[in-house]
Order: C-alpha cells, then structure tokens, then sequence
C-alpha cells in the first residue's frame, strides 16, 4: 500500500471526451498513456513520477477494461526491456522512472532498444530531478538520448502541452520506428492544472495477439551483422523520419515573429519561467504576449536544422536558454547555423550561469545582459530590479540573518525504526572505534547527517554492498554496508551480497527491511508484509540470502531493541565466520504504519474498547541539559526548552506530543547508560473494573505517602 | 494585470501540502484560475519544502481572450504573501529573498521547531529568535504573527487550519471568511478541528500584531520575613545580612534547593561556604560560586532521582503533559540503569568499598546491573521501592558519593579563594566550570573528566593576563563535542 490512496485521482483515469480532468501533472500523463492507447505500462517509483505508479497500482478496474498490463518493475532495467514487446508488435508500450539515476540503471536496455528500433510507440517518460529540492547528481538526461539516439520531448509545462506530447511521441516513435523519451521536471510532475479529456483507447493490438502469433525479425536482433545494419538505419532512416515529423506536426513552436533582430530559443520545459522572467523586465505580459521572437523547443533531441536556419535567419544574436551542463543544444544550433552560412551569434551560457537551476531571477539577470549588449533600449536598464532603498533595507536583514538561519536537512521521521539501528551503531563505535561505512540511497541514508554522522560514500541505489567490495579484504576492522529492502530487491541481493560471498567479501551487510520502498512512499515489494491482490509478498529477505549462499545471517525482528540491534552488529564485527555477515534488521516504516493504525486506534476508542496508548516523557528536575539523548537518536519529537530550574541555563530536553511512544528512548538510555529522566507514560482507554480497581487502591497508598512527603518538604520550605 | 502569488514554506509532514490544495480550491470555486507547485520530494521527511501558487481572475482572462501564463517557482520581488509555520522558516523566506518590503505579507507562526544543530549542542544551542523576528518584520511589507503551536495544542488541530485562518483574517486574498471555511468543508477531514484552529487563526490575524520578542528578564525570589521554622528562620536573617541584593537571590534559590535536598542543617554549610569567599568582596564572584555551589551540592545521585521521581509534583506534572483525557486510566515507568558505582555510592560508605572489593558480593552486583530495569513507579512495589531509596536521604552523609563530592567542592572552592585576591576573572571562570559536570554515567564520566583536565589548565594559566578568557575558551571547547577532540587540541595548543 502507498503512502497516499488514489481512490479519487482513479475516478478522473475514467474521464471521457469533452471532459475536464483537474489535478497533478504527472496524473495527467496518466490519462494521457490511457487515451493513447498503450497495451503495457511498468516503470520503478521514484520523485517525481511515484504517483503515476501509485494510481496505476489502484487502478486495477480501469486497467482491466481495457486490457493493459501494469507491472512494478524490480527495477528501471526491467523497465526499460519491458518495452521489447513493441518491438516485433504494432504495441504501444510506456515505462517511467526518476532521471537521470533510473535512465543509469536502464541504459543497458535503452540502447539495446534503440538499436534495433521499435515498431508499436515506444514511449519513456522520465521525471527529472534537479535543482531546488533535488536528492540525486545533478546530471542531464539529454546525453543518454544522444548516445543511444532516442528522441527527447521537453514540452511547455502546463497540462495541455504535457498531455498532447504524450499523444504526440507515440506517433513520432512509429513514424521513425525509434523509442521517444519525454522529460518532465519535478515542478512539472507535481503541477496543478487542468485540460479537456479525451476517451480512453483500447489497443486495437492486444497482448494475447502477440503470444497467439509470435513474429520474429532476426534483423531487429542486435547482433552482427544486424547491429551495423542498425547504426545506418538511425542515421539513414530514422533520424530523417523524425525530423519530417517534428516539423510537419509543427512540435516546436514559434512566438512573435517580429522585426526585431535578436531572439531567445529555449527548451519547452523553461519556457514559464522564461516568460515570467519577461515579463519582469516589461518585455511580456502575463498573458505571455511578447515582442522579443521565441523558439520553443518542445524537441530537445533531434533539433531541426530547418527551423534553426528559419528562426535566426536576419537576426544578429540569439539566447539559447539550455538548463544544465553540458550546453548540447546551444553547441548543436551554432554548429548548425555555421553549417548553413548563417550569421546570428549564438549566445547562452555565460551570460547565463553554466550550472544550477533557472529560476525568474537567474533568467532575469541573464536577459538583462543580453539585450544590454546587443538591443540596448529594448529595455529599462534598471527594469526588474528593486528600487535602491528597498535593496538597502533586504541586504540588512539578510546579514542579520545570515548566522540565525540554519540548513534543515531531511532526517528519520518521528519513531522511524531506522534510528535505533544507526544509535546502536554508534554505540558499537564507541566500543570497536569508527569503521568505514558503505552507505545505500533510502531514508537510512540520512545517517549520514547529524546526529548520526554515520557513512562514507553512496555509490547508487542497491549498491551498499558492492561498495564495499575493494574494502572486503581481511583486516583488524570489517567494513559496514547498509542497504534497504528497496534497495536489496532492486539489485543489491545480486550485486551486493552474492558478490560478497563469491568473492569471499568479509564485510558487515546490514539490511534495513522495513516493509517498503519507504523513500519513494511506500510500495510494497517482495518481501513486504501486507497481503497485497495481484502481487505476491511475503518474501523474507533472509531465505534470499541464505539462498545465495550467506552462512552468518542474523534477523532482528524489532529494531527498536537497541540492546539486541548492538549486540548483532558487535558479533558481527567480531565473528570469526568467514564471507560476508548479513543482519536483517525488521521493523515496519513509522509513517506508513502510523496512517494504518491511527484511524483503528480512534475507531476502537470510540467504540469502548481497552486500548493502551503510550507516549514517553522527560522529566525537566532531573534532566541536566547535556542533550545525550538528542545527539544518539535525533528524534524530531525529542527536542529542548528552557531550563525550569532558575539555577541552571542549559535548556533540558523535552518530548512533544507528537511522541509516537515506539521506544527507542527507554531502550537508548538502558543501553547507553544514560540517564534516568525518561519515563513512559501508559494510558489505558476505556479501563476496564480490574484496572479501576487497581487504580483507586494504587492512588490511595501513594496518594497518603505523597501527602507525607509534601508536608515535610513544606515544613522547611521557602 | 499580474497573477497574486503565494509560497508556503512547511516542514515535511506539517500539512504544507494541505494548505497549498486548500488556497487552490478556495480560488477556484470563486472564479479563479490557481496553478500550483512543489518540490517535496526526501524533503518531505522532517525537511524544509516550499509550496507554490499562482491565481488570476478568470472573469479578466475571459475578458482578454487569453490563458495567464502562470510560473512554477517563486522569484524575490514577485511573492505578494509567504506562509510560514514556523519562524525559523519565515526567516529562510526572507533570506531567500522571497519577502520583499514594497509586496509581501508575510504570515507565520512565531513558535520554534529546533533544528537537530540547535538541539543536539552540549549546553545553549538556539539561534537568537528575536533577531529572526526583528529581519522579519523590517523585510516585509506586513508581519502578521502569532505562536500557532500553541493554538495548535490547545484546541488540538492542524497548523494548516490556523495558517489559512490567519491568511483569511489578513484579507490579503480577494475572498471572504465563508468562502474559506466553505473550502475547509468541502476536504472533508477533520473538518469541525480545522474549522475551530481556523477561527483562532482569523481572530488572531484581525488582532493587533504581538510586540516582537526581547530576551526574557529573571525572575527575583522575594525573600519572606521570617518562618515557622527557627533552622530555616536563620537562614533567612543570613541571607538578609550578610548578602547583597547582587547575590542574595541567587544565594536564596540556593539554600531554598538544598532545604529541598537535605536538610536546614545542609542549606547551613551551604552559607557557610559561601560566606568564606564573602570577604573577596567581588558580587560577581560570589554571585557564580553562589549558583555553581548550589548545583554541586544537590548533585544528582540515585537517592535524589528516587525522591523526585516520586514526588506529588511530579505525577502532577507527567499527567498535565500527556493529558490522558477522559475516561482513563495513566501510568508512569522508569527507565534506570543503576551499575555497581552507583549502588556503592548510594549505601553507607564501608559497605560501598566493600562492594567495590573484587570479589562475589561485587561480581553478583555487577551481573545483577547488566540489564537496565523499568521501574512502574505508579506501582505500589515500584513506588515503595524508590521510596526506600530515597529515604537512604537522611544517611546521605555517609555514603561514598558525598565524602568524594564534599572534598572536590572543597578544593574547588580553596581554589578559587586562592586566585581570587590576584585574578578575580579567573576566580569567576574557575566558578563556572562546575557546569561542565552533570548528567549521569557515562555522560557524568565525561564531564568529570574534563572538569579536571579545567582545574589542572587553569593552575597553568595562573598568572597570565588573559587566564580568564583562556579558561572560558577551554570550557567552550569542552561544550563543543562529546569526545572531546576541540578541548584535547586547545589543551595541547596552551603551553
């Protein structure tokens, strides 16, 4: 079960012609595959396109109306063959995943694709995640459609472009017998907007065609002498298909044909931002109308030399706004323009920033220098820019902010049943000394950041493992890798662990099962408890590792145990057990297990039954303000506040309602020997006579000596 | 014609996104075209996220035949109102040039939510929120503000719900209270708490701004005249005779702590102490020692764990903060991990030495210590048995802990007698280091530890003229980590 239900967003997939849908970017590609008439739709979760999964996952009726196959990918290599069923069948097929990471992992599979080329749309869509926000390299997509030449589709970032270059790229993909891939960044993915429906479409080809009739083509086989066959088809075929069809279809757009002599091309996916940068400098207004002539590059990959000509043509300079490095399409368009003998000048980066984010001010500032040089009175000078004084009294409020404001890194949720492991990590540490820790994409990476401040190196999802390969060598200390179930399924149980124990790694691989790909929001995979329909769980992690051949394995079925969770890791930092050491450390993610029970918990409250809640507490007199406790855990319900006590200043720690009461906070101070000022509150709901019973003989004893107490304090107090 | 513009800046699971959706169908259901981003992503676990919107009047855009074209992050200089639910994340709006003085009105709740740097430091972590307040307010066109955690705990809802009922109350948005609480409506959940949290945040936005924080002033004890008492009436007239108004609040917290520790008798010697380095005639010094020495000597050994624990007070306290509610019934457990030491240290002191003998009353000790024990103190045998224990209070005198506490106090305190003549500054710093040493374990280990390291630098530094800055540097680099690397390299550094 994902994190969100899409109940709602299932409703709008069913959406007929002439209807509105209204909701999120990356839904709206949805509808669009479903319109499109796709036979086969997989992809691997990850921001941004995690929705597209999710509401496929609910969507099952739909998907069975009309006949299409939805798979969760183990992972984006898997993805990316899944599209093999287009290429011997007119099939339209579609994958998606996060970029570039996914595309890394997929790329084997893309360019075997493209090689051999599709015959049914072939469609990729990734969800580009750079800049603000961003958890991965900041790399582009753009080379792996060069490498492997597939068509790249960027388009402008409202619905109805989104959803007409869905509708488009299937058609371009057949038309050059090539897989299209369709870029849309996170803002893109997440916007909300609306465009009118259109029925959705039932593959006039089925999957079962396909099996009943197999068709082969040894020459679509990438194998010599085909694959030499190949490169020339692309270059020969291909490539010209593709530009006849972008420019016949008209899939770049041109705006304001008008006399000036310079002129701004941009790729569709900025092109919001670029106008609101305009307008900023009154050269738009918000309905987008300018007088400056836009190339927009809703085709990022093949560029049509054509248009480029076209475009500059009479013109004396021209801005390439291109985010990302390196600056492909403004080398491709200078290149181009020189082929064709023309004379604009090409400008981009440089006067834009080569790397980083396009935000409105960076394009405003990079506008401003354009047209300064070369169409003075285009513009204001100081157009856009804040008035003197008013710049005068922000950049005094931004020093006096300057040491206040502090980074908020992501961190373990409240209860996150990853801190216990990382706290006894270090626990350990401070009995075996720092070791080298190989750590894994997943929430568990936040060990990295403070309080933990544990790992040494991230080398790409379900890679934890691996990367502790050269370092599995015998020594005085072992490494440790971390890795997820996410990431242990999606390739690390292969490259990570077999690897290991062929190798004869000596290495520490510490699992962290938790029931989900909790990071990308919560999918089941195979070893995720929930009994799930069309999907089989249930899978324990450690028969997979047993099954490959690890000998030492330890499960640890409640992470909160720090105790136990210290004394796996200490055994298996000191074993003399040969290969590599596995613990499996279980316990079900916070956040999904929270939005499970909360509502049961309330519903059985309300209908009288016994329920006992827990939360945990600190006491302010004996707290002494060394905050321990917040450096081993990091609990984001465990924080500071003033200090009580009118003798002593440093705050004392204090636990928020928002305390979740799953333990780790008793378990830490027994065994770290921390301090007594923990406590656990019980509440039991709806008490039955017993616990009455209990309670009012219990109050009157302690109540009578508590009364004692209190009057000889009294008796001495000031 | 421009589009109005709002960015929420929330963190990961404050309901940002609720908010975001909310602004979007208020604008759409009265004719309004909204647009709305954001990039959550990892930053939805406990980071910081910022939510876009942008809305036009569809009436105008009817009119001139044209969609607006709406932008998908916010620039400075184009953000006509900010939400923050939090002030440290106003303050990152600001900083981010977000807020500008000639548009922005700038929403937010003025409670903290530490950051782990700011909560995870050894001693004062906190970033100065006043100065937060102060850039805030001089870089917005409007601060509303207002401490909506409270609000939020107090009628148990949503910061969403108060941040949209500010933003209502404001009226920087072109629709009015029912449109608003009509939209809380049609989400549909939790909609009687929302619409409660909302109405809060509406008459609080209507309501002239709270003054901006200053440092809070402390709070003097006043001093009562006499008391039943005749020990403790003593004590009084001491502390009004031979104490300035400098120290004598201070002085007075002191005895009223160790009356509450031990005994008249104690509270006594504590004057005593303090009366020795009186003739310095240095109110600064006194006024340390006076705080320092009261802290040391109601250090915190099991019997004073075991009587606060079980104190009226206390339960008083637990049930106001977990607020069972209702038809329930509350419980209280312990987390304690009392070892060898301790228990040596809590029985009178021959039977303590004889316990740390090697042999089988210490190795059954120590394998009865290896476990950490929960205690249900709202138990009658977990009560009786802290009870007993902190009833060993009255032979507190002679056990282990108090001859070894009682005899560093006392060099500490010939210490600072010592240097005070000839450097009263050092005198004060000497005082303060009692700071360091507090906690429990290991952590009390630890601070020992660096304590001494202090005192054996400080005999060092002696003399010098900038002895008192250097010592104060070396008690901040003890506060710097817990393994003590900073203190270790700037001992090195002193020769």
């Amino acid at each position: 079960m994902a994190e969100r239900s899409f109940a709602q967003e299932v409703g709008k997939l069913r959406l007929g012609a002439g209807e509105e849908f209204v909701g999120e970017g990356i839904l709206a590609v949805t509808k669009a595959l479903l319109q499109s008439g796709v036979a086969y739709v997989a992809g691997y979760q990850g921001a941004p396109i995690s929705h597209l999964m999710d509401v496929l996952a609910d969507a099952r009726e739909v998907l069975d109306e009309l006949g299409i196959r939805f798979e969760n990918s183990a992972n984006e290599a898997t993805a990316a063959a899944t599209l093999a069923a287009s290429v011997n069948y007119p099939l339209r097929g579609a994958v998606t995943f996060k970029a570039p990471v996914g595309i890394n992992v997929a790329s084997d599979a893309i360019a075997n694709l493209s090689s051999g080329g599709v015959t049914g749309g072939a469609l990729i869509i990734v969800g580009e995640d750079y800049g603000d926000g961003s958890s991965i390299m900041q790399e582009r997509s753009h080379a792996f459609a060069m490498k492997s030449q597939v068509w790249l589709l960027d388009p402008r970032p409202n619905l109805p472009s989104i959803v007409k270059a869905v509708e488009d790229a299937f058609e371009l993909s057949e038309a050059s017998s090539t897989p299209v891939m369709l870029e849309l960044r996170i803002r893109a993915c997440h916007l909300h907007g609306r465009f009118v429906a259109k029925d959705n479409r039932r593959s006039p080809f089925a999957l079962a065609d396909a099996l009943e009739n197999p068709r082969r083509d040894v020459n679509r086989i990438v194998l010599p002498p085909a694959s030499f066959l190949h490169e020339r088809e692309k270059v020969e075929q291909r490539w010209p298909a593709a530009v006849r069809f972008i420019r016949e279809r008209g899939l770049n757009e041109f705006f304001a044909r008008s006399e000036r002599d310079v002129g701004i091309a941009v790729q569709g996916g900025l092109y919001n931002t670029l106008m609101r940068a305009l307008e900023r400098l009154g050269l738009a207004d918000v309905y987008g109308r300018t007088s400056v002539p836009l190339y927009v590059l809703n085709v990022t990959y093949p560029l049509v030399d054509e248009e480029i000509a076209r475009f500059c043509e009479g013109k004396r300079a021209v801005l390439v706004v291109e985010e990302g490095q390196p600056n492909f399409i403004e080398q491709a368009i200078a290149a181009s323009l020189r082929n064709a003998g023309c004379s604009a000048r090409v400008f981009g980066k440089g006067l834009l920033p080569i790397a980083g984010e396009y935000t409105p001010s960076v394009l405003a500032d990079g506008l401003r220098a354009f047209f300064a040089t070369h169409a003075p009175g285009a513009m204001a000078p100081a157009a856009g820019l804040p008035a003197p004084e008013t710049a005068a009294v922000l950049a005094r409020a931004h020093r006096e902010l300057a040491d206040q404001v502090q980074a908020r890194t992501p961190g373990f949720c409240t209860g996150c049943p990853e801190r216990p492991v990382f706290a006894a990590m270090k626990l350990v540490q401070r009995e075996l000394g720092e070791h080298h820790v190989s750590s894994d994409i997943g929430c568990h990476l936040f060990s990295i950041l403070p309080p933990f401040d544990i790992g040494n190196t991230t080398m790409g999802y379900g890679l934890g493992a691996a990367a502790a390969a050269a370092l599995g060598s015998p020594s005085g200390k072992r490494a440790i890798s971390v890795m997820g179930d996410g990431g242990f399924w999606h390739n690390g149980l292969t490259s990570g662990i077999a690897n290991a124990v062929f190798n004869e790694s000596d290495q520490v691989a510490l699992v962290i099962d938790n029931n989900y790909t909790a990071a990308t929001g919560g999918q089941d995979l195979l070893s995720s408890k929930a009994i799930t329909r069309n999907r089989s769980t249930q899978h324990p992690i450690e028969k997979a590792v047993r099954g490959v051949g690890v000998r030492w394995v330890r499960t640890i079925p409640r992470t909160y145990d720090v105790g136990a969770m210290r004394e796996a890791l200490r055994e298996a930092l000191t074993t003399r057990e040969k290969g590599p050491k596995v613990i499996v450390a279980q316990s079900e993610c916070m956040l999904n297990r929270q939005r499970r029970e909360k509502p049961q918990k309330r519903k059985a409250i309300a209908a009288g039954e016994r329920v006992v809640r827990e939360r945990f507490g600190v006491d302010p007199d004996t707290c002494t303000g060394d905050h321990s406790c917040i450096r081993i855990s990091g609990c984001p319900s465990l924080t500071v506040k003033p200090n009580p006590d009118p003798l002593r200043s440093d705050p004392v720690a204090h636990v928020e309602q928002s305390c979740v009461g799953c333990g780790m906070c008793g378990e830490v101070s027994h065994a770290a020997v921390l301090c007594p000022s923990f406590y656990r509150a019980g509440v039991v709901h709806n008490p039955r006579a017993f616990d009455r019973f209990r309670h009012r003989v219990r109050s009157a004893v302690i109540g009578a000596l508590q009364r004692r107490i209190d009057r000889r304090l009294a008796a001495t107090a000031i | 014609m421009r589009p109005l513009n709002i960015a929420i800046l929330a963190m990961g699971g404050e309901g940002g996104g609720v908010l975001a959706d909310w602004i979007v169908d208020l604008a759409e259901h009265n004719g309004y075209i909204a647009q709305a981003t954001s990039v959550a992503g990892v930053a939805q676990r406990t980071g910081a996220t910022i939510y876009y919107v942008e809305m036009f009047p569809r009436a105008r855009a009817e009119r001139d035949g044209a969609e607006p074209l709406l932008a998908l992050m916010p620039a400075p200089g184009d953000v006509d109102i900010v939400v923050a639910s939090e002030l440290m994340e106003a303050a990152r709006a600001v900083q981010r040039g977000l807020v500008t003085p000639d548009r922005t009105t700038l929403i937010a709740s003025t409670h903290r939510v530490l950051s782990i740097h700011e909560k995870s430091a050894m001693g004062e972590g906190a970033r100065d929120a006043a100065r937060m307040e102060q850039a805030c307010a001089s870089a917005a066109r409007r601060f509303v503000r207002f401490d909506m955690a409270e609000t939020v705990e107090r009628i148990g809802s949503v910061i969403s719900a108060v941040l949209f009922g500010a933003l209502s109350g404001e009226g920087a948005l072109p629709f009015d209270r029912q449109q608003f609480e009509d939209t809380i409506r049609r989400g549909g959940v939790g909609v009687e708490s929302s619409l409660r949290a909302f109405a809060e945040g509406f008459e609080r936005a209507k309501a002239p701004s709270e003054p901006l924080r200053r440092a809070p002033a402390p709070a003097v004890a006043a001093l009562p005249q006499t008391h039943a008492d005749p020990r403790v009436a003593r004590l009084l007239v001491r502390l009004r005779d031979e104490f300035g108004d400098a120290v004598r609040p201070t002085a007075t917290e002191g005895v009223r702590r160790l009356l509450d520790y031990q005994d008249p008798e104690y509270a006594a010697s504590y004057l005593d102490r303090l009366a020795r380095l009186a003739p310095h005639g240095d109110d600064r010094l006194l006024e340390a020692v006076a705080r320092h020495l009261a802290l040391w000597m109601s250090y915190e050994d099991t019997i004073r764990v075991a009587d606060l624990k079980t104190r009226s007070k206390r339960f008083e306290r637990v049930r106001a903060e977990v607020r069972p509610g209702g038809d329930t019934v509350l419980s209280i457990d312990e987390f304690m991990h009392p070892r060898l030491e301790e228990i040596a240290d809590t029985v009178p002191a021959p039977m303590g030495r004889w316990l740390l003998k090697a042999g089988p009353a210490r190795r059954l000790v120590e394998r009865l210590t290896t476990k950490g024990r929960i205690v249900p103190t709202t138990s009658l045998g977990g009560f009786l048995m802290l009870r007993t224990i902190a009833a060993m209070r009255r032979w507190r005198r002679s056990t282990l802990r108090y001859g070894r506490e009682n005899a560093q106090i006392e060099q500490w305190l010939d210490r600072i007698d010592r240097v005070a003549p000839a450097d009263p500054a050092l005198a004060v710093e000497i005082a303060r280091c009692q700071r360091l040493v507090k906690g429990y374990g290991d952590t009390h280990e630890r601070g020992s530890r660096n304590f001494a390291t202090l005192m054996a630098c400080s005999e060092r530094l002696e003399g010098r003229e900038n002895a008192a800055s250097a010592l104060r540097e070396l008690h901040e680099a003890a506060l710097a980590d817990d393994a003590g690397n900073l203190l270790r390299e700037r001992v090195n550094a002193l020769h």
